[in-house]
């Protein structure tokens, strides 16, 4: 009855170990090819590895599907094979349909650009024609709310209005079969909401949707059936509700160690919270001082980056956070040690974000699996509305007061 | 919501549309001799999208704007006039030293603009490559392509220059699109190489200013190809901007002399280096997304 959207067949993608790092200079090509002139057409087998070994699945059209697994399973490199991005080392894919793939926010986007240029361009790189833009434009200026400042170069803009212009313009990508990498998120809270919306209708709309993200509860609401990807190849594949929580017990209970692949100049391996009464990493049992570790392995001596650290609800609401600038680290193993007097937060699930950037470059940023879930007392608004976020005790004096003049 | 238009029944019909080619088949790379022409003229809105980008932004945040359009190639050209013509004294097929020299300066900063653009353009956009799909091709075209708009803006400037000098245009000038093709082309060939190579090896971009430097000494820009003898003429020819160079000026003022063996050969250049730059290009664009 249902047609297939996407079929795949034992999809795999070899890349060459520390590809990125890897000095591309041809001065290197040149005195390996005098040294080893064998090496260069010799693919070493220890400086490879399988980013996606030999997946295969079957997207029905209409169908809803979230990707799941550790940062590093292979779920961006499945969504950049199936988007054509890059090529399969083995296997083949099947898509009937026109496909549009949204792998981040402001593909494309110019500074010196006004917004109404960038929307253009950026609509027609991600696969729409001028008239559709045309059509459209009015639609996605109110939608990005920027009425205003449309005809401003976008480098006048605020991070906010670039998101939404951004946001705006990828969220009217109409295609029949669409993939998206974990952008949802993005402006203040009352746009993230928005943008959630827009996602749950294309979601609705018999749209074929594929979907990676770390936020387990959009997985939850938008997806059908869930595909659990773990060491770049298929663990399990199933309905959501099924899945996600095998994946969350994963998670919890599994050892995390080396969860991630290091590649890059550095990369946050793990994160726990510490103290002395502590049963479980990643459970945080009561309030009172709080102390949170993160695990940062460096390959190369980063100078001066800049560090950020977030902490957010499971509708992705920012709570905390805070940076630095400046940090210096030596290649090795790193400790990023916070300390919080307390961390009164009603129960439930949050997530950490650590981050380092130099100038504006990425170096990691890691959305921290797995979530940390509070188990503390609810000492608040028995009504979970009229609770709020913060689980602080509180104590109330009502005493006359003196008449004021 | 209201703004909302996703519904099936608006994508149907544009999948009927395109159902010649709907279902896209993703397979490892293999094969050499699949030129993707199609594929370019399937994407041939984001090609003009990407040209008029490049257009845009290329005088942005500069006070005079559009007029170093029309500056660049006037400057470079007195300083020929003055160093090549008036000091060295530089044969002239008897045109005047402003016009022998804006007459080549036009087309050779046409071209040399159009490789810079073409061999850099791989690794300018490698965000955009890493993020979304589009026949990679596009890019290069795109490049040798946007600075076709300076070079109209020049060649416009240049006609009214050569009518004040009262050179008046021959039938000749009826040629002079198929030697602005050959320099479209020639930069477009060799782009297509310096652009794969660039995204590999940065080493490209050290090369290019020399090269460029190099080229333009070996074609007759500062000197009529007269200068080179005859027996080397031929050799001279495989540089296809030799042919352009020489033809432009002989088309626009009909002096000097229509480039014959010099045009054949350097015709035969181009079409060798578009076909292997196309065959070189789509043999790397499969690793570009993942070693730029």
């Amino acid at each position: 009855m249902t047609t297939v959207a996407i079929q795949a067949s034992g999809l795999s993608k070899r890349y060459q170990r520390g590809m990125a790092a890897t000095s591309s200079l041809l001065r290197d090509s040149l005195a390996l090819a005098f040294r080893a002139p064998l090496k260069l057409f010799r693919r070493d087998r220890k400086e490879t590895f399988w980013a996606l070994k030999d997946v295969s699945l079957e997207v029905h059209e209409g169908e809803v599907l979230g990707l799941i697994g550790r940062n590093g399973s292979g779920k961006t490199t499945l969504l950049k094979i199936l988007s054509r991005i890059t090529r399969p080392t083995e296997g083949w894919a099947e898509i009937h349909g026109r496909v549009g793939s949204l792998l981040e926010v402001g593909t494309g986007f110019h500074p010196e650009l006004t917004g109404r240029e960038n929307a253009f361009l950026s609509g027609a790189i991600l696969g729409m024609g001028k008239q559709e833009i045309t059509r459209k434009f009015d639609e996605i200026v109110s939608f990005a709310e920027l009425e205003k400042f449309i005809d401003t170069p976008v480098k006048h803009y605020s991070s906010g209005m670039y998101v939404r212009l951004a946001f705006a313009v990828a969220a009217h990508l109409e295609p029949e079969i669409l993939l998206v990498d974990e952008v949802l998120a993005v402006g203040d809270i009352r746009f993230q909401k928005k943008c959630l919306g827009k996602m749950g209708d294309v979601a609705r709309a018999g749209r074929t949707v594929i979907l990676v993200s770390h936020q387990l509860n959009q997985i939850r609401r938008l997806c059908h059936r869930a595909v659990w990807l773990d060491g770049g190849m298929l663990r399990q594949t199933g309905p959501t509700a099924e899945l996600v929580s095998a994946y969350e017990g994963d998670m919890t209970s599994g050892n995390v160690e080396d969860a991630r692949p290091v590649e890059g100049l550095a990369q946050f391996l793990r994160w726990k919270l510490i103290g002395p009464n502590r049963t479980s990493d990643h459970i945080l049992p009561s309030e009172g001082e709080t102390s949170v570790s993160f695990l940062l392995r460096v390959n190369q001596t980063l100078y001066s980056v800049h560090h950020g650290i977030g902490l957010y609800d499971q509708h992705r609401h920012l709570l905390w956070g805070n940076s630095v600038d400046g940090v210096t680290l030596e290649p090795g193993l790193h400790e990023f040690r916070y300390t919080l007097p307390t961390l009164p937060l009603r129960p439930g699930v949050y997530s950490w974000r650590v981050a380092l950037y130099d100038g504006g470059v990425r170096i990691d940023d890691w959305e921290c699996v797995p979530d940390m879930h509070v188990a503390t007392v609810p000492i608040t608004h028995y009504r979970d509305e009229s609770a709020g976020f913060l689980n602080i005790p509180s104590k109330l004096e009502i005493v006359p007061a003196a008449a004021s003049k | 919501m209201a703004l909302l238009t996703s519904n099936p029944t608006v994508a149907a019909p544009l999948a009927k549309r395109l159902a010649g080619y709907s279902t896209i088949r993703i397979e490892p790379p293999r094969g050499w001799f699949n030129l993707r022409l199609k594929e370019l003229w399937d994407y041939r809105e984001l090609l003009y999208f990407f040209a008029w980008r490049d257009v845009k932004i290329r005088y942005k945040q500069t006070a005079i704007g559009v007029l170093w359009v029309v500056l660049q190639p006037l400057l470079t050209m007195l300083v020929f006039t003055v160093f090549f013509g008036k000091l060295a004294k530089m044969p002239s097929q008897g045109l005047p030293y402003p016009v022998f020299y804006f007459a080549a300066v036009v087309p050779w900063m046409y071209f040399s603009g159009a490789l810079l653009n073409a061999t850099n353009i791989v690794v300018e956009n490698q965000r955009v490559i890493t993020k979304v799909f589009f026949p990679r091709l596009i890019l290069p075209f795109s490049a040798v392509l946007s600075g076709l708009v300076d070079f109209v803006i020049g060649f416009i400037v240049l006609m009214i220059f050569t009518l004040s000098y009262g050179i008046r245009p021959t039938v000749a000038a009826l040629l002079l699109p198929l030697f602005l093709l050959l320099a479209v082309l020639t930069a477009l060939g060799v782009g297509l190489w310096l652009s794969a190579l660039n995204a590999l090896y940065r080493d490209v971009r050290y090369l290019m200013p020399f090269l460029v430097q190099f080229w333009m000494l070996a074609s007759p820009v500062a000197y009529p190809s007269s200068m080179v003898p005859l027996r080397y003429r031929w050799v001279y020819g495989l540089n296809p901007m030799a042919g352009v160079i020489e033809g432009f000026r002989w088309a626009l003022t009909g002096h000097g002399q229509a480039p014959g063996t010099v045009l054949i050969a350097s015709t035969a250049m181009v079409c060798l280096a578009v076909f292997g730059g196309l065959i070189f290009f789509n043999r790397m664009e499969v690793s570009i997304a993942d070693r730029v």
